[in-house]
């Protein structure tokens, strides 16, 4: 017998169909916690984190990021609306294939934010680029547009397609592996700028 | 079964006597565990809605483990039709030697490792270091751990009983690229860490990690972190291993909704951990090429067979129940020999390890039923229930003795303890006899407490001591 009929034999049986069977969990819990004011929640949220939150109109934003800019090149994944950055000189922008370890930032869009948590998501597609690009650079400017808020962890799972590579960013990344003292900006981008549209 | 019992360690009563006498020790214990206990009510407390998530999950773990061979042919069929590769062991010992061989036929002797608790539980690093390969640890608190040839003793903050001082000396002394000014600022170490790490992460080729949850009828694999170290070790290399129990499977995707609240506000005390990651099987053009699935049994397919102690198969590793528990404060983590401490430790270890040892014998007395750990538990694990049904089922006399001893002397006469647990006692009987809204304890009935405290327990058996 191989080690997985083995297991699986050890496992049975099983009465019941499981289909029917999940359809009939309870879920009394609530689909999100806040009705209103989800753009305030939101930005409130992550500021929490202490992530820099910029509310700008669209027609701001390309100053803004270009104010948020440190010396060095960012990369820009394809699919990212050309708009965004067209106050920065494009020699500063680089592609998505460019060398990850010496930009110095990236600039992104997202799937989705979960404004109960503070939570951006990454699905990776288009204006966001591969999982390393988020990943590997220190300075993550992320441009999120209102229709991609949604209330609360269940509202945004509804939205997003999980077969894609996902990425949940909550603030930058973080221990507390030291006495249980918070220290930000550990392996992924010490720094995370977010500019809600 | 296969869990190998650490080297030479002692049964539960004279680890934690050790333990309970170093004071430095228990000085880290207490202050970290305290802080944990405060942050995650606040974070719970913002939640109108714990209990319905609480009896959720409870209710979704429930289900998946009733039909657990039919959710691990689907999650099979999924991960392999998304250019994965599915693989079973049975033991410690099969987990090993199928990800040596994987990491043998990549042709490379060095891998990256995302903190897993399933991989602790198989000794992998020592499996993988007799074949020629290093493991090197990636979390910060693992990799703490790991130059100091320590083991973990937090399932979350693992080297809890590390203070500041003694990482630093640590890191002057193991870690070549730490600068000579280092000081002990929690920053700075974390600093040192990341320059150490990061050349590590962008030449690796192979990476190990766990998992905190797969999704059968999609697939789909989920990794849930605070450093980034995980999405490096996912998502720069060519090859990935993941190792994950059974257990950890949840029917679809729409779950996550339930144990993405749960689990981080129950365990970091935040409203969302900084990072999760999801893949599934291998994505053309972004992260590892190839993506090998190790799915363990290693006792868990017993533990299923028991009605009683199955339930503790539902559990999500938050630790939330050590940090309420007064034997693991006073006792720390090392005391349990393995790696789940605390609570839940001393219901799965027994299980998944089987009865055999010393220390797996002494276990289910490591406790005092004061039921904290089941208010707590986001998924609702009856705890003190598993306990006593794994009591009953211990070799009795000499173990029992031995380990009430110890139980004892760790409880022994703190009088801030004594309140403590009176007061834990009180909120039982409050539970059984009045409706509480909105508390934890209203999805389901309070098992009949026990009849009298572990103190008087103690008292009144102790004379055969
Ligand atoms: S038993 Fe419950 S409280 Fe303890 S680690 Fe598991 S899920 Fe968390």
């Amino acid at each position: 017998m191989t080690a997985r009929d083995d297991i699986l034999a050890r496992l049975r049986p099983a009465g019941g169909d499981p289909a029917a069977a999940y359809a009939a969990i309870p879920r009394p819990y609530l689909r999100r916690h806040h009705e209103n004011g989800l753009l305030d929640l939101a930005a409130e949220r992550i500021a929490d984190y202490r992530a820099a939150v910029h509310r700008v109109t669209e027609a701001d934003l390309p100053a803004a990021l270009a104010a948020a800019f440190r010396p060095g090149a960012y990369v820009v994944p394809d699919g990212l609306p050309a708009a965004w950055t067209a106050g920065i000189d494009a020699a500063r922008l680089a592609g998505p294939d460019a060398d990850l370890e010496w930009a110095a930032g990236t600039v992104t869009g997202c799937t989705a934010v979960i404004a109960e948590t503070g939570t951006i998501v990454l699905d990776h597609g288009p204006g966001q680029g591969r999982r390393a690009l988020t990943l590997v650079p220190d300075h993550h400017l992320v441009v999120v547009r209102a229709d991609q808020i949604a209330a609360d962890v269940p509202d945004a799972l509804a939205r997003i397609d999980v077969t894609r590579p996902l990425t949940f960013v909550s603030g930058p990344s973080a221990t507390s592996d030291i006495e249980l003292s918070r220290v930000e900006g550990v392996h992924g981008p010490r720094t995370l700028e977010v500019f809600l549209l | 079964m296969t869990m190998p019992t650490y080297v030479g360690m002692p049964a539960f009563p004279k680890a934690a006597r050790a333990a309970v006498a170093d004071t430095r020790l228990r000085g880290n214990l207490a202050h970290a565990t305290g802080t944990i206990r405060a942050r995650r009510a606040a974070a719970v407390a913002e939640l109108d809605d714990w209990a319905e998530l609480r009896a959720a999950g409870k209710a979704i773990k429930d289900h998946t483990l009733a039909h657990l061979a039919h959710y691990l042919e689907l999650l099979e069929e999924r991960v392999t039709a998304a250019g994965g590769t599915v693989h079973w062991a049975r033991d410690a010992a099969e987990a090993n030697a199928i990800v040596t061989r994987l990491v043998r036929a990549t042709g490379e002797t060095e891998v990256v490792k995302v903190k897993s608790m399933a991989t602790q539980e198989t000794g992998l690093n020592e499996a993988l270091a007799e074949a020629g390969i290093t493991a090197h640890e990636t979390d910060l608190a693992e990799l703490i751990v790991q130059l100091g040839d320590d083991r973990p003793s937090h399932i979350l903050v693992p080297a809890i009983h590390k203070n500041r001082a003694e990482i630093r000396a640590l890191f002057r002394a193991r870690m070549p690229s730490a600068p000579d000014d280092l000081t002990d600022d929690p920053a700075a170490l974390a600093e040192a860490a990341r320059r150490h790490l990061r050349a590590k992460f962008l030449s690796a080729k192979v990476a190990v990690s766990g998992a905190n949850f797969a999704i059968a009828d999609t697939g789909t694999v989920l990794v849930v972190e605070s450093e980034g170290n995980g999405r490096m070790c996912l998502t720069l290399p060519d090859t990935l291993i993941t190792v994950m129990g059974i257990e950890k499977l949840l029917p679809t995707a729409r779950d996550l909704e339930v144990f993405l609240q749960l689990l981080p506000r129950s365990s970091t005390a935040e409203r969302m951990n900084p990072y999760t990651s999801a893949w599934t099987g291998v994505t053309p053009g972004d992260g590892p090429q190839a993506f090998h699935l190790v799915l363990l049994d290693n006792g868990r397919t017993a533990t299923h067979a028991d009605p009683v102690g199955r339930q503790a198969l539902r559990c999500i590793r938050c630790s939330a129940c050590l940090n309420v528990c007064p034997v693991y404060a006073r006792a720390g983590g090392h005391a349990y020999g393995s790696p789940y401490p605390g609570p839940i430790g001393a219901i799965l270890s027994p299980q998944i390890r089987g009865i055999g040892s010393e220390v797996d014998a002494s276990l289910p007395f490591a406790s005092s039923l004061c039921g904290a750990c089941y208010e707590v538990c986001p998924v609702a694990i009856d705890i003190p229930e598993v306990l006593v049904h794994l009591r009953a089922r211990a070799p009795k006399r000499p173990a029992e003795r031995a380990a009430m001893g110890a139980a004892g002397w760790a409880l022994n006469s703190a009088a801030r303890l004594a309140a403590a647990q009176a007061l834990a006692g009180r909120g039982r009987r409050f539970a059984r006899h009045a409706r509480v809204p909105r508390a934890w304890t209203d999805t389901r009935d309070v098992p009949v407490p026990p009849a009298e405290s572990f103190r008087a327990w103690w008292r009144r058996t102790r004379d055969g001591s």
